[in-house]
């Protein structure tokens, strides 16, 4: 343990159970994980058999509800199940294992009994996998403007349009997926479930991207495929709300990404530079390196300390739209800097593949994108002010 | 520029002023750049279209398989640009060069860095400015007979190696080492990070000659790459610059014969201190040529991308971004053209060139990654150039001289 690791808690946050939840994970992360994830990295998957095997341990059903299959929780029993599942270094295995946290939430909050059944209860198993499908060619940040459409027709909805950028999109046997089926706007805006095998419903291949390469992101199209008018998630026309509440966890869970890509930078840097020596001495004997380090460490503690106060506030029940986009966008800058400056502490070795930092600096990339960009973050701030 | 025009300024917004300084001929089309007419003629404008239209016929259109593959065909690349004369642009006519000075050189290099990766104009940099100047002006005939003039014709490909796993930076604490023996050197060694490396045909290598502590222990070789003795033990895994081919070398009781010494022995450091300022030079037309045209292509995408219901071009936000940027850039390339005008008179630009790598460097990073962030999503894609260009640039704070050297550089030479 070097001084620069993250300390596990403080007792304000964490009760004993959140510690043996974080250990219990940790350790599979370290035995089932660790020893293969760059092999994932290279194939741009990780093996599906990873969801039955971490819904069978519970990991998947954290924070949802027993009744459900869940194993129950809190905010913070998902703020530790997420800080661990990044200490894996690999942002397309949390994102892609973690899918379930932004496709099921809509179902949980606003679904009925059978669909509970049918599309949460499996999911939380690991039996199936789920996915949610909000962005598209034509639209990200301008969720309103979205175009694909839901038209009713007796008991179904006929689906036209396509979904880009879905997270765990190539195996998801279900998606949680925003569709049109009223007026223009946010008004007019629905939640459908839908399925992989219903006809109409086809997968494109696997996008090559930056980061994330251990998640299997595709896009999503759908010519007249018809889906059950039963599949309809709550009030049709009110998903514009559902998907600005599901935001709330989702740009959490990005908070916790982007701290932990930091903290883990921050330790690899700690590390290399204790051990690397340059013009006789150790980088750390330079006071350029010092106080380079001084900085990240600052910057990682501060947004780490601010994500977890969003988090006791969410916790307990108060409203923290503003501040979880304030908290996005610092965690976000600050995994940026860290990043940047872990390579450049490696030199040309934090330019090469084999090395953490170099992971770590491109899958950071997405996150001040993904889940609202930066600028969106700052529109939502400057009207919630 | 005639009196007769009176303009009412008081009743023109920004706009029309604008319309009415280009009707006047005031100033030139919104986008036309007037101030590099200053320093380039015709014919180093005949020597840019020669070199554009080559990157675009015969560069470009392979960019993205060579990328996928992790490699581009060198001897065949540098065969056609020594045929076309591209490679000795500086050269001594005698050895198959032009003969040109640095500005037709600078020409060549913002050319090049339209290329649509920076692998490729980072392979041909190291022939054109990395390898081979030390050699041009320290070697003897030989050396320029056997190895400048095949460099400069194409037909051989040419790698840089100083670089070891324990010394990068730090170029006084390498350990490669170079025994002299009868009528040649022993090397034995290793060398990291070397561009071109699995192509190359000679290397120019920095190795120690003397246990003696201080610069004078080290000296500069050509050497070839099919001695027995020269060993490839892999090829390097990168984040970007994917199409360039990167070694780590070994070299177990290389035979190097004497004459392939560079200069004089013990000289080696000051050598390549020298060549280094060429290298670094290199990358200045690279880095401003290539954030000025990522921003030309992301402009382009921003005023075809419609949301909230007006294109991202016209938001506030993203055109002082731009502008910015445009600003910084217009910096670092006249300060480039500063340079070459003290070169040509022959002065020493050690801390300027420092200077621009230094400011280029952290200058590209920072706008591949504003332009990815308005790009959103898609700009993570690797189909898109600008996820290329934002991998690809964060090697330039790093290779050639960090910049922490390129600051220890400046301080130094501030006299600090």
């Amino acid at each position: 343990m070097t001084q620069v690791e993250q300390k596990t808690g403080f007792d304000e946050y964490f009760t004993k159970e959140h510690q043996q939840l974080r250990m219990a994970l940790r350790d599979v992360i370290k035995k089932e994980v660790l020893p293969n994830i760059n092999e994932w990295e290279e194939a741009g998957e990780f093996p599906a058999s990873l969801y039955p095997m971490f819904g069978e341990l519970g990991f998947l059903g954290i924070g949802f509800p027993e009744e459900l299959g869940g194993t129950g929780g809190d905010v913070f029993d998902l703020v530790v199940a997420n800080e661990e599942l990044m200490r894996s270094g690999s942002g397309g295995f949390a994102a892609g294992i973690g899918s379930l946290n932004i496709a099921l939430p809509p179902i949980v909050k606003k679904g009925t009994e059978e669909q509970k059944e049918r599309f949460v209860k499996p999911v939380l198993e690991g039996k199936r996998i789920a996915a949610l499908g909000i962005t598209e060619p034509g639209g990200g940040s301008d969720v309103a403007s979205l175009q694909t459409t839901a038209v009713k027709d007796g008991g179904s909805y006929v689906v036209n349009g396509a979904k880009t950028f879905i997270t765990s999109g190539a195996r998801a046997d279900q998606l949680t997926c925003a569709v049109r089926t009223g007026v223009a706007g946010a008004h007019g805006i629905s939640f459908l479930l839908m399925e992989k095998d219903m006809p109409g419903y086809s997968v494109g291949k696997c996008l090559k991207k930056t980061g994330w390469w251990a998640s299997d992101t595709a896009e999503i199209f759908f010519d007249n495929c018809r889906v059950p008018a039963e599949n309809l998630i709550g009030e049709e026309n009110m998903g514009f709300y559902t998907i600005m509440e599901n935001f709330q966890m989702e740009r959490l869970q990005l908070c916790i990404m982007a701290n932990v890509t930091a903290q883990l930078a921050l330790e690899e840097a700690w590390k290399y530079t204790k051990e690397r020596e340059a013009f006789g001495k150790p980088l750390q004997g330079f006071q350029v390196t010092r106080h380079k380090l001084a900085d990240m460490a600052t910057l990682v503690d501060v947004s780490r300390e601010y994500t977890y106060r969003i988090a006791a506030k969410i916790n307990a029940g108060i409203d923290q739209v503003k501040e979880i986009s304030m908290a996005k966008n610092f965690a976000c800058s600050v995994s940026d800097k860290v990043t940047y400056d872990a390579v450049q502490l490696f030199g040309g070795y934090g330019y090469m593949r084999e090395y953490l930092v170099e992971r770590l600096y491109r899958d950071n990339r997405i996150l001040s994108i993904g889940g609202g960009t930066t600028e969106i973050m700052k529109e939502i701030i400057s009207k919630l002010m | 520029m005639s009196r007769k025009i009176i303009f009412p300024l008081q009743f023109c917004n920004e706009t029309n002023f604008i319309k009415i300084c280009i009707e006047y001929g005031l100033i030139l089309e919104k986008g036309k750049n007037m101030g590099s007419e200053i320093y380039f003629s015709k014919d180093h404008e005949l020597v840019r279209k020669a070199v554009r239209d080559f990157v675009n016929k015969e560069i470009n259109p392979n960019v993205d398989e060579w990328e996928e593959k992790g490699s581009a065909p060198l001897h065949d690349l540098f065969k056609k640009m020594g045929d076309l004369g591209f490679l000795g642009i500086r050269y001594d006519e005698k050895y198959g060069g032009e003969g040109l000075d640095y500005w037709y050189e600078t020409v060549v290099m913002e050319e090049l860095a339209r290329i649509h990766c920076g692998g490729v104009p980072m392979a041909i940099a190291v022939q054109m400015s990395m390898a081979t100047p030390a050699i041009d002006e320290f070697g003897s005939e030989y050396l320029k007979e056997t190895y400048l003039k095949p460099a400069i014709q194409g037909d051989m490909v040419s790698a840089i190696a100083v670089t070891e796993p324990d010394a990068g930076s730090d170029v006084a604490a390498l350990k490669t080492y170079a025994k002299k023996d009868g009528d040649s050197y022993i090397l034995n060694g290793s060398k990291t990070f070397i561009t071109n490396g699995i192509q190359a045909d000679f290397l120019t290598l920095l190795a120690r000659t003397s246990d003696d502590p201080g610069y004078h222990s080290f000296s500069l070789f050509v050497v070839p790459t099919n001695l027995p003795g020269f060993n490839v033990s892999k090829k390097l895994d990168k984040m970007g610059m994917r199409s360039s081919d990167t070694a780590e070398l070994y070299f177990d009781d290389m035979r190097v014969p004497a004459e392939n010494l560079i200069g004089t022995e013990g000289q080696g450091f000051i050598h390549q201190m020298m060549q280094f300022q060429h290298e670094r030079f290199a990358v200045l037309p690279l880095t401003y040529i290539s954030a000025k045209d990522i921003i030309d292509e992301t402009v382009e995408y921003l005023k075809g991308r419609i949301v909230f219901g007006k294109p991202l071009i016209k938001k506030q936000v993203l055109r002082h971004r731009l502008a910015e940027w445009l600003s910084e850039i217009e910096c670092l390339k006249q300060l480039t053209y500063h340079i070459v005008r003290m070169k040509m008179a022959g002065q020493d630009v050690s801390k300027e060139i420092s200077m621009g790598k230094l400011f280029g460097g952290s200058l590209l990073s920072k706008v591949a990654d504003g332009c990815l962030q308005m790009y959103g999503g898609i700009g993570l894609m690797n189909e898109m150039r600008i996820s290329r260009v934002y991998r690809d640039s964060r090697l330039l704070s790093i290779g050639g001289g960090a910049s922490e050297v390129m600051s220890d550089v400046i301080a130094k030479l501030e006299g600090y």
